[in-house]
Parts: C-alpha cells; structure tokens; sequence
C-alpha cells in the first residue's frame, strides 16, 4: 500500500467525494469528516514513512499515460512537498468539521473533497502535464465554492478569481511546452517529468522566457503584487472555509510551484530576477501592510495582511539559498496555519452577527473571553511574535535574504513592523473598550465544534514556534539538493557566486538518478 | 482519349469506392422501403441507418487495412485517393454521424424526423462528405461537396420553423456563392496547369517554379473564399450562428463537426503545398485569417444571451483555432488536427445533445429564445445530474484539463512551439482564456443563480423534457469521450501520426 499511497492520498478524497452522492443530507457531515479524518491519518502515515535522511523524491510512482508525447504519471514526495500535502489534508479535516450549517451542505462537502484531490494533486505531482492538470482542476470547486456559497458579490469575485488564474496558467504552458521542445531538442524524447527537466541546462536568453512565462503563472496565484487585485475580492466573497482554505493551501501552490519549477529549471534567470522580484515583494508586503491598515472590514484586514505575508515568502525563496529556501517553505506552512486560523475565527464572529465591520463591535473581550485570547495568540502569531510559528519561517527567510542584500532586508523587517501596527489596532478596535453596541452584549463564546478547529490550530502555531525541528529538518535536507542543483546548473560567473555551493552534500544525484 | 476497351476491372481498383457507395445504397434501400410500405415508424429508419454506417464503418476498417499494408491508393481513372486523411477523415464522419442519428428517437415528435427521405438525405449527404475527403481531384471533391450541402440544407429545412426556412436559406445562399467561388478557383488552376488533381496542379506549378504566381494567387483566393465559408472563416461566417440557431440543436451540433472535417481535409491538400512552397502572401493572409476568427469569434460570444448562439461562436471559434494546423504544416499540427477534432467531436455532440434534450416546444415567458441563459438558472437544484453533464462539457470546451480538448490543445499549441510560431501558440493560449469566461457563464448561471419558479415546482423535467434511453446513451457515450479521452490517447496519437505521416502530410 506504501509505494501507492500517493495516489490513495489523491483519489481517495475524490472517490469518497462521488460515493458521497448517495449519503443522506442529514449525513453529509459526519461522513465529510469521517473521510476526511481518514485521510488526514493516511497523510501522517505518509510522514511517518518518510526517510527523513533522504533528500531527494520518495514514494515515487510511474505509469505511462501519452509516452509518445512524454505525458506519464509520475508522481513523488520530498522534505518540501511533504509537508504541504499534510497540511492540506490536516486543512480540509478541520474545516469540514467546523463547518458550520449552510444551505446544500452535501454538494459543499462533496465539492471540498474534489477540491482536497486537486490540492494534494498538484504538490504530489512530478510531470509537468499532471501538474497542470490539477493546477488547473482546483480552479473549478474554488470558483463553485465562492460563486454558489459567497457573499452578495459572489459571482463576480469567483468569475475574476477563475478568468485571472486560468489566463496567467495558460500563458504557463505554453512555457511548458517550450520546456518540452527544449527537452525534446536536446535529447530526442519528448518527456514533461519535472526531474528530467532538471538535468537540462538551458542558455541564459531562453531561460529568460521561460522563467516569465512561468512567472506570470506562479505570480498570479500567489498573488505577487500587480496581479494581486482578485485576492481581496475572493477572500471578501467566499464562505469561511472557502477563505481557509485559499489562504492555507491553494495560495500556496504558486509559492510551492516556485521551488519547484522556476529556482532549479532556470538559476541563471532566477538570479537575474532575484531583484526585481525582491522589490516586487517588498512593495507587496508594505503596500498590502498599508492597504490593511484601511480596511473597515475585518475579513479585508486578514487577507490583505495574508498578502503581505506571502511576500515574506517570495522574499525568502528569492534569497537562493539553503536559509531562505527553508524558511519561506517553513513560513508557507506557518502563513497556512496562522492565516487559517485567522479566517476560521473572522468566521466564528460572522456566524453569530453576520457581519465583518469592526465598527460594530468592540469590547468584545468581556464578553467572549476564550474567542478573544485564541484571537490574540494568533494575532501574536501572524505579526511574528518569537515563539510563536511565523517567527521561525520570517527570522529564517530574511536571513537568507540578508545574505544577498542588506537594504531590502531591512526595508523588509520594517514593513513587519507595519504588520504589527495594523494587527494591533484591528485586535484593539474588536476586543478593548466598553461594549458600545447592544447586540454584543450577548454573544455566547467560541461552542464545541469552532473549538474543535481552533484548539488543533493554536497547539501546532506554539509547538512548531518553540521546536520547529522535525519539520525543518526534512525541509532543510531537500532544500539543500535544491540549492545544490541550481549551483551546479548555473552558468553565468554571477549565478555561481549568487547561489551558494552547499559543500557536503553528495545525495543531489539521487534526484536524478530516481527520474529513470 | 482514353477507351474503355483496354481498361481492366481490376485497374479501376472499385473497392476504393466501397465506403462510399454503401450508404448511396442505404439511402436507396430506405426509399425503397418507402415506396414498398408507406408510414413506417421511425425507429426502423434510425436503426437502418445505423447498420448502413456499421457496414460503411467495416468497410473503411478494410481500407485502413490495406493503407497501412500497402500505402495509398488510387483508384477509378486515379480520381479516387485513398489516403491517411481520407481514412481518418472518414472515420470521424461515420462515427460522429452514428453518434448524431439516434438523436432522432426523441420523446417529443419532431416533424422531420417522420419523413423517410430524412433518412436517405442523411445517408447521401455522408456519401458526398465522403467522396470530398478522398479525391485529389477538383470535380470530384465540387461534386461531394454539393451533393452534401444540398442535402444538408434541406436537413435544416426540414426542421419546419420560420427560423429553420431562414436558415437553410441563408445557408444555401451563402454555399452557392461559395461553390461559386470554388468553381472559379478550380478554373483559375486548370488554366494555369492543364490539370484539376491537385498533386499534378503542385507538380506543375513547382515545376514552373511558380512563375505566374499572380494567377495563383487568384485561384488561391477564391478557393479562401469558398473555404471560409464552408470552415465559417471570420469574415465568411456570418451565416453560422443563424443556420445553427434555425436548425435543432442536434443537426447544429453535427454541422459545427462533419462538413467542417471534409473541408479542412480538401483545404490541408489544396493549401499545404502552397505552404511549403513559401507563398509568404499565403502564409501572412492564413495568419490574419487564423488570429481574427479565432479572436474576433470568442468575443462576439462573450456577448451572446442565447446558449445555441454562444456555442456557435465558439465552433467557429474552435475551427480559427484547428485553422492554424494549415498554417503551420508540420506533421504533428496535421495530427493535431485530427487528434483535435476527434476530442472535439464528442465533446460538442455532446454539448448540443444536452440542449436537444432540454428543448421545449412551447417557450415560456423568461425565455426569449430556445435556449437563452436565463433557461439554465439554478439548474444544480432542480436537475443536478443535468447540470454537472452539461458543465463537464463547458469545462472541456474551455480547455480544462483533464477533459477531452485539453490534450487536443496542448498538441495544438505545441505544434506551434516546436515549429516557430512562438506568438502565434501564445495567442491561442490567451483565446482559450477569453472562451473561458463565456463558457464559465453557462456554468455560473447553473451552479450559481437561483432556479426559477417554475422550474422548481416540475422539478427541472424541463431539461430533460426531450430525452429517451437512446439519447441518454449517446449522451453518456459522450461522457467517456469526454472525461476519458486520456486514456485512449497515446493510441489514438499513434494512430493519426502514422496515418498522417505515411500519406506525406
């Protein structure tokens, strides 16, 4: 069961998702979590077998889908996919158990375990086809999840949302299948497995292309700053688990496929960007910070504050090295869980008044004691409090970063000031004070089923902030081979010296050796 | 002057022209059966004509055979050309027609459906799609081409509306100025050539290495002209979107696939040689042409309220988008083409069968138009399974994977990346994104509005208010195609490239 647990991991989800059809409404529920728990303990299972030693892809899968074109399913997990695929299954769990009643509820669920296959799809995937495949699949549950349980605006938000990631992933491949070609010159086979592509050292002029092409695929979902205008709609429209779930894991696939795609295919480009994106970064992270600061909105101040955040991690991977690589992995899953929580408890408060002004409330403190300290912790945590698990992942990536630029670096760690600053007022705005408006004077605490979600989320933020190790271990053993591999890829005098030689490490060779 | 006295049986090699004198047959036997007995029902014409296209359909199986044996085949006075494309080609017609012809046993009674001669004219017409994709020669294929068309519009006709009398005459209309223009072209070149096969027209020309390249060009033109409107080339479409709103959503769905497959197989023969002989004119002008329709098409149907009108737009829109196949002229693109059209035979059939399905005779007052936007509201609540068939099929036509067009794209496209054209698979990346957004509206008003009152309370039988097993059955035959189509991929490639490649295209 082991060498396919990949692919139960995938479709296990989705077939659970069709069975579903036939359950009872009043069932829907129970069975949504009760498969989503076994997935979830399917996930564990996969970290409880992984290698921690070995840097390269484990648990690799193979079957021949178009070989006359160079489409096969391959399929692998290493230190920086692993725990992403985790943490999307850990996801979908406990927001289908803290799911809270809605009308249709059996097509939600069914729509979230579609949405659970595209999302561990695309981590797990090592061909660029499949890739895309998924990539582009989890489009289809999001747009419904919005368009059918959102906001007033829903349709528009979830229409922007489709039509702007579906045209930045179409421009995408076309890159890849310009990659392919490449590949197919060089060595005759069409082939589109992301491992082969590692061993193919393109001239700098094409890598150039190539890494824009890529670029406007990855930037749009992440969403980097000039693309980043669907974000807020989204997030202000969708339904509560639609916004945990965007925020946790599908914004991440373009940070992710980062790591994946652009720093090891195309090192002498990702250099020549490195700048250029940087600052794009930081105008994003100070921009969005500011831009937070405005909002009346309380759903408004956490997506744009999640914007910011997924700045730091561009910023991070963009340090090409082993530090900032690991950190920006590691703060990915931080910014999921963090930005998770924060979403799950704008929903707690939008169940009980239905609505996100935070002109509304205040005192809230008196009132929903428990609310307010698990809002706080995680406040603590999104400004990157130390101890705390976004702490560790921002720390690690602006101290790769630094070693690349000092000024950007710094410019940075005063826009997390400016995170502080936000975070602190919209804290101060919702909970401090007299309780000035009436209907807040009765709002019953955080009940069983939001605790169910929020306790989890808040033991990991402070277990992963005071000894991150066991996740950064593995992360930091594949990054390292990552970080090797575009060393030794690297063709022009300021690439080699951009990215540093991780002396000691002989396993880069079992990424390749693995693709045959 | 050739006498028939020194001509044997044998060098006319008749079994060339078996596939198509089977349904000529076919269509003779029905009428007969008509004369014999009057007011059979139609199911008995339905399954007749399946079984005529079963036999047609083991017939081009021996065909496929021997091609790939013995390589091409000429036959009858080397008028017939049976080729790779012509096999492919004609595999496509034949399937898609059994595919299209059970659509006939629908619940509600139809009056063209009633008549035999529906039938027969069916039968003919394929008989003449299958005479234009396997001849090389000019009056041959003019020849096919009319003898389907002017069954084809009366198929329309048939259909027995004001629209539908509309239609077929805008059809008609349009295809005469397009034989028109053909018969001109094809003049143009036995002048130039004192030939009308088109490989002894290339020959020629080659050999004179082009020299009156001004009349070529001419010729050239008109036969543009005369393609356009039968492939429904932005500016020579305006007849597609009324011909397909007149005729029922069935007869659309398979005229947005048969004829456009003959004539981009006689357009790869007339057109790829002037290719690759460096005609940059031909080649700036097939360029203009591909862009425009494909852009120009996907943006007219961004602005349509009708779901027919809509799908309309977009075959045209897909036809710009295999055009650019001609363009390129690299054996993958040809494939592609094929591989192309295949995928996008079972998606669309598919599409507008689930529209047949839903059509109502009698429109109620938030309808403006058979199948308008409004229709489809809220379809996920009254009639779910419906609803999610119907938005697998927008989703495959959009290009997502992993649903049919998806692969028939990505070949496309790379097609274009591995020859050069470089801004040109950019473009059609961008215009699958632009089709996105009005097949994604089809989806939102399903998925996401609020059913309409009325719909609510007869439990969406609306939609499937047309539909029978046999309908059904296409439907989820469809499906496969749709949902499955990577699984039979690799074989399906292999199969076109080989036949694509070995008849030197």
């Amino acid at each position: 069961m082991l060498d396919h647990i990949l692919s139960i991991l995938i479709f296990f989800p989705a077939f659970a998702g069709v069975m579903g059809f036939m359950i009872n409404k009043e069932s829907m529920r129970a069975y949504g979590t009760a498969v989503a728990v076994i997935e979830f303990a399917l996930s564990l299972w996969l970290w409880f077998a992984f290698d921690n030693n070995v840097s390269g892809m484990q648990f690799m899968e193979h079957i021949a889908l178009v070989p006359s074109f160079g489409i096969n399913y391959i399929l692998g997990v290493d230190g920086i996919s692993l725990f992403i695929i985790i943490m999307a299954s850990f996801f979908t769990m406990i927001g289908i158990a803290s799911l809270s009643p809605t009308h249709s509820i059996k097509n939600m669920i069914i729509t979230l375990l579609f949405l659970q296959m595209t999302m561990i799809g695309v981590f797990a995937a090592l061909d660029a086809i499949v890739f895309y495949v998924f990539w582009e699949l989890s489009l289809v549950p999001m747009l419904y999840l919005i368009g059918a349980w959102g906001g007033p605006n829903r349709i528009y938000a979830s229409v922007k949302f489709f039509l702007y990631t579906f045209t930045g992933s179409l421009v995408m491949l076309v890159g890849m299948l310009f990659m392919a070609y490449f590949f197919y010159q060089a060595t005759g086979v069409w082939s589109f497995a992301i491992l082969d592509w590692y061993r193919l050292i393109l001239p700098e002029s094409f890598q150039l292309w190539l890494f824009a092409a890529f670029f406007v695929g990855f930037a749009i979902k992440v969403p980097m700053f000039p693309f980043h205008t669907w974000l807020p709609y989204a997030h202000g429209q969708a339904p509560t688990i639609g916004s945990v779930i965007l925020a946790a894991v599908l914004l991440k696939m373009g940070t992710y496929a980062f790591i994946r795609f652009s720093l090891p295919l195309f090192p002498d480009a990702s250099v020549f960007f490195m700048y250029p994106i940087a600052i794009l970064a930081i105008i994003m992270i100070i921009y969005t910070a500011m831009v937070a600061y405005a909002q009346k909105d309380i759903k408004q101040v956490v997506a744009y504050s999640s914007v910011s955040h997924m700045g730091v991690i561009i910023l991070g991977t963009f340090a090409l090295n082993v530090e900032g690589i690991s950190g920006s992995i590691f703060l990915m899953i931080a910014h999921g869980v963090v930005s998770g929580a924060l979403f799950l408890l704008v929903g707690v408060i939008y169940d009980r008044r239905h609505t996100k002004l935070m002109s509304e409330f205040g005192g809230l403190a008196h009132v929903m004691p428990r609310y307010a300290t698990i809002f706080g912790l995680m406040l603590m945590a999104s400004v990157g409090m130390p101890l705390t698990i976004n702490f560790v992942g921002e720390f690690l990536s602006l101290l790769g970063f630094y070693q690349q630029s000092h000024i950007l670096t710094l410019l940075a760690g005063i826009a997390i000031v400016v995170g502080a600053i936000y975070m602190l007022t919209a804290f101060k705005k919702i909970f401090y004070g007299e309780v000035t408006n009436e209907e807040n004077r009765n709002l019953p605490d955080v009940n069983k089923r939001e605790l169910l979600a929020l306790i989890p989320l808040s033991i990991i933020t402070i277990w992963l902030g005071i000894y991150p190790a066991p996740v950064l271990g593995p992360i930091n053993n594949s990054v390292e081979s990552v970080v090797q591999l575009m060393h030794n890829k690297a063709t022009s005098h300021e690439a080699k010296m951009r990215i540093p030689n991780v002396t000691g490490v002989v396993i880069t060779k079992t990424t390749t050796k693995e693709a045959h | 002057m050739l006498s028939l006295a020194n001509i044997s049986l044998e060098s006319l090699n008749l079994i060339t022209l078996a596939p198509m004198l089977i349904p000529i047959i076919g269509a003779l036997l029905i009428l007969v059966i008509d004369i014999i007995k009057g007011g059979l029902d139609k199911t008995l014409y339905v399954v007749l004509s399946i079984l005529i296209l079963a036999l047609d359909f083991g017939a081009l199986l021996e065909s496929a055979g021997a091609f790939s044996k013995d390589g091409i085949m000429l036959g009858v006075f080397d008028v017939m050309l049976i080729d790779g494309l012509a096999i492919i080609s004609q595999f496509i017609i034949v399937l898609t027609s059994i595919l299209f012809i059970p659509l006939a046993l629908t619940n509600k009674r139809f009056h063209e459906f009633s008549y035999p001669e529906f039938f027969a004219l069916f039968l003919f017409m394929i008989s003449g799609f299958q005479f234009m994709v396997a001849s090389d020669n000019l009056i041959l294929i003019f020849v096919g081409l009319e003898t389907a068309s002017l069954a084809l519009y009366t198929l329309i006709a048939m259909h027995n509306r004001d629209k539908s009398f509309e239609a077929a005459v805008k059809y008609f209309t349009m295809g005469a100025l397009a034989a028109g223009f053909y018969s001109f072209g094809s003049m143009v070149f036995y002048a130039l050539t004192g030939s009308i096969e088109i490989n002894q027209i290339a020959a020629v020309l080659e050999a004179n290495n082009y020299a009156d390249i001004g009349y070529v060009l001419v010729g050239v033109v008109m036969m543009l002209g005369s393609f356009g409107f039968k492939l429904s080339v932005v500016p020579f479409h305006t007849w597609t979107p009324d011909v397909y709103e007149g005729s029922s959503a069935a007869m659309a769905g398979y005229m947005s696939i048969v004829p456009k497959i003959a004539a981009f197989v006689v357009a790869m023969r007339l057109f790829e040689f002037l290719i690759h002989a460096n005609i940059v004119w031909l080649e700036v002008v097939l360029y203009a042409l591909v862009v425009i329709t494909m852009t120009a098409a996907n943006i007219w149907a961004l602005v349509q309220s009708d779901v027919k009108r809509m799908l309309a737009y977009s075959s045209i829109s897909h036809a710009g988008f295999v055009m650019a196949a001609i363009l390129i002229g690299t054996t993958q693109s040809n494939s592609a083409l094929f591989l192309y059209w295949i995928l996008f035979s079972f998606t669309n059939l598919g599409a507008f069968s689930m529209l047949w399905i839903s059509r109502q005779k009698e429109l109620p007052g938030y309808q403006k138009s058979d199948h308008s936007f409004e229709k489809f509201s809220g379809m996920i609540k009254t009639s779910p399974m419906a609803a999610i068939v119907m938005g697998l099929f927008m989703l495959s036509l959009a290009g997502l994977p992993p649903f049919a067009l998806f692969w028939g794209k990505i070949y496309m496209i790379s097609s274009a990346v591995t020859s050069g054209y470089t801004v040109l698979a950019l473009i059609m990346a961008l215009n699958s994104a632009i089709a996105g957004y009005y097949y994604i509206k089809l989806i939102v008003f399903m998925f996401m509005k609020d059913p309409i009152a009325s719909n609510v309370d007869n439990n969406g039988q609306l939609y499937v208010a047309n539909a029978t097993t046999a309908l059904k059955t296409i439907i989820g035959f469809s499906i496969i195609g749709t949902v499955f189509a990577f699984v039979a991929l690799d074989s399906l490639l292999e199969f076109v490239t080989a036949f694509v490649y070995n008849s030197g295209y």
